[in-house]
C-alpha cells in the first residue's frame, strides 16, 4: 500500500463528502455569520463599544461554530462501518485521523476565515488589524478543529453527541481563545495588557496550533479504536 | 451467470495465500460470555460457516478475527501457508461487517474508486467490480438512491477491488435477492478457487456448501461454560 496516495485519496473523499448532500459544510458558516451579526444588535453600534467587544465576539463565535460541525467528523464513519475498514487498513490511526481532521479544517474551518473580512466591516473594526486577525483565525481554527476532533472521536458512539463534544472541547479551547483574541486585540490597538504585542500572542497561537496538530490525532485515533470495539 | 473476477491472482508484493489459525478464543461482551473456546484452522480454498441465531456471538467473533474487537482469551494468527506470520491483517483480510461501509452521499463508482486508490489497486477495477455485482449503469447514482440489496452489492464489489486472501463476511446474504445470492455465490466460488478462504457468519444457508460449519448456541447468561473456567 502506498501511504501517500491512500491518505491523499482519503483527503479528497472527505473534502467532497463534506460538501455533498446539501452543503452541510455551509451550516457552520451560516452560524458564524449569524452569531457575529447579532453582536452589534445586542451590544450597540457605537464604534468604541464594538472595538472592545468585536474581536472577542469573533472568537466565541468561531469556537461555537467549530463545535457545531465537529459531530459530523467521525460519527458517520463509525455508523456506516467505514471506520472498521480504516482501522483494518494498516494505515496508522494518527495519520488518517490527522488527514480527516485537516480535510475538515479545509472544508468547514477555512470558509469561516474567508467570511471574516465581511464581519470585520460589520463590527466596524479598523482595517489595519485585519491581516493579523486573519492569520490568527487561520491558526485558531486549526487548533480548535483538532481539539474538537478528539472530542468528536470520544463522543462518536453517542447519539446526538454535540453536547458531549462541547463539554469536552470547550475547556480545552481556553488557551487558543486567549491568545487568539489577544492577537486580534493587539491588531486593533488594544493589546499589551496581559500578553504584550500581537506578535507574541500570534507566536504562542502558532505553537498551540502545531501542538494540536502533533498531539490530537493520536488521542482521536485511540478513542476511535475503542469506539469501534 | 458468468463473473469476471478482476484480481484473481495477486500482483507483486501482495499476499496470495494465507491461513487463519484460531486457538481457544473466548469472547465476552460486558460480563456475558458470547463464545467460549472456539478453535479452528482455515486453509486456502476453505469456506467456514459460522452459524447461529442472533446474539450468539458470530459478529463479535468475526470482528475479533479481523482484530477489531479484543478477545477475552485465546489467539488469532494469520500466516502464510508455510507458517510465516502476516503481521498486518489489512494486507490479507477483506472485512464486510454488519455496517456495510457504504457512504450514502457518494456515487456508487466514486466509492469504489476511493477504495481502489486507498488500497493501491488499479482504478480500472472499480468499474469492473461494479459490473461484476450487477450494478452497471448505476455508476453515478449516490448510494442513498440505491435499494438495500443494491447497497449490499456495492459493498460486495469492494471485495473485488484488491485481492485479499481472507474474506470475513458478516451476514453476506442479507438483503440480497435471488440473483444477488447467485452473484455472491459466484464471487465466493471464484475466490475459493483462487486459493482464498472465507469465514462467513450467517443465520441462513450460504449460497455455497461450506467446508465446515461452526455452530453457535446461546450460552446461559449466568456464566462461562465449564470448559472455559478450566482455562488459565
Amino acid at each position: 500500500m502506498k501511504l501517500g496516495s491512500a491518505l491523499w485519496a482519503l483527503f479528497g473523499r472527505d473534502l467532497s463528502q463534506a460538501w455533498a448532500g446539501g452543503g452541510g459544510a455551509l451550516l457552520p458558516m451560516g452560524f458564524f455569520v449569524g452569531a457575529v451579526t447579532l453582536a452589534p444588535l445586542a451590544i450597540g453600534t457605537e464604534i468604541d463599544r464594538l472595538l472592545i467587544a468585536g474581536p472577542g465576539v469573533l472568537w466565541i463565535a468561531l469556537a461555537l461554530a467549530t463545535l457545531l460541525s465537529a459531530e459530523r467528523l467521525f460519527q458517520g464513519e463509525l455508523e456506516d462501518g467505514s471506520l472498521d475498514l480504516l482501522l483494518l487498513s494498516g494505515v496508522p490511526g494518527y495519520l488518517w485521523a490527522l488527514v480527516k481532521a485537516l480535510a475538515h479544517v479545509v472544508a468547514t474551518g477555512l470558509p469561516l476565515v474567508a467570511v471574516t473580512p465581511l464581519l470585520w466591516m460589520m463590527l466596524r473594526l479598523p482595517f489595519e488589524g485585519l491581516p493579523l486577525a486573519i492569520l490568527a483565525l487561520i491558526l485558531g481554527t486549526i487548533s480548535f478543529q483538532l481539539i474538537a476532533a478528539v472530542a468528536a472521536a470520544l463522543a462518536s458512539g453517542v447519539r446526538r453527541g454535540v453536547l458531549l463534544i462541547a463539554l469536552i472541547a470547550l475547556p480545552l479551547f481556553a488557551p487558543t481563545a486567549i491568545f487568539g483574541a489577544a492577537a486580534c486585540y493587539a491588531g486593533v490597538g488594544l493589546g499589551g495588557v496581559t500578553t504584550g504585542e500581537g506578535q507574541t500572542a500570534l507566536l504562542l497561537l502558532a505553537a498551540l496550533s502545531l501542538a494540536s496538530v502533533a498531539l490530537c490525532p493520536f488521542a482521536a485515533a485511540a478513542a476511535l479504536k475503542s469506539a469501534a470495539e | 451467470m458468468t463473473l469476471l473476477h478482476p484480481t484473481t491472482t495477486a500482483t507483486r508484493g501482495q499476499i496470495s495465500l494465507a491461513q487463519l489459525n484460531v486457538v481457544d478464543v473466548s469472547l465476552k461482551r460486558g460480563e456475558r460470555w458470547l463464545a467460549v473456546g472456539v478453535s479452528f484452522q482455515a486453509r486456502p480454498g476453505e469456506l467456514i460457516d459460522l452459524r447461529g441465531a442472533n446474539g450468539t456471538g458470530k459478529t463479535t467473533l468475526l470482528r475479533a478475527l479481523a482484530g477489531l474487537t479484543p478477545k477475552a482469551e485465546g489467539s488469532v494468527t494469520i500466516s502464510q501457508p508455510d507458517g510465516a506470520p502476516i503481521e498486518q491483517a489489512g494486507d490479507a483480510v477483506h472485512f464486510l461487517g454488519h455496517a456495510d461501509g457504504v457512504k450514502r452521499n457518494q456515487a456508487a463508482l466514486g466509492q469504489l474508486l476511493f477504495w481502489a486508490q486507498f488500497w493501491d489497486a488499479p482504478r480500472a477495477q472499480a468499474a469492473v467490480a461494479l459490473a461484476a455485482v450487477g450494478l452497471a449503469g448505476l455508476e453515478e447514482l449516490p448510494a442513498r438512491s440505491l435499494s438495500a440489496g443494491q447497497r449490499k452489492r456495492l459493498a460486495l464489489a469492494r471485495l473485488l477491488l484488491a485481492f485479499r486472501p481472507i474474506w470475513l463476511l458478516d451476514e453476506p446474504t442479507s438483503a440480497l435477492d435471488t440473483e444477488g445470492r447467485e452473484v455472491l455465490g459466484a464471487m465466493m466460488r471464484t475466490h475459493l478457487d483462487a486459493g482464498g478462504l472465507i469465514v462467513a457468519a450467517s443465520h441462513e444457508p450460504l449460497p455455497l456448501k461450506p467446508t465446515r460449519t461452526i455452530r453457535f448456541i446461546a450460552e446461559p447468561a449466568s456464566g462461562p461454560a465449564p470448559d472455559a473456567e478450566a482455562m488459565p
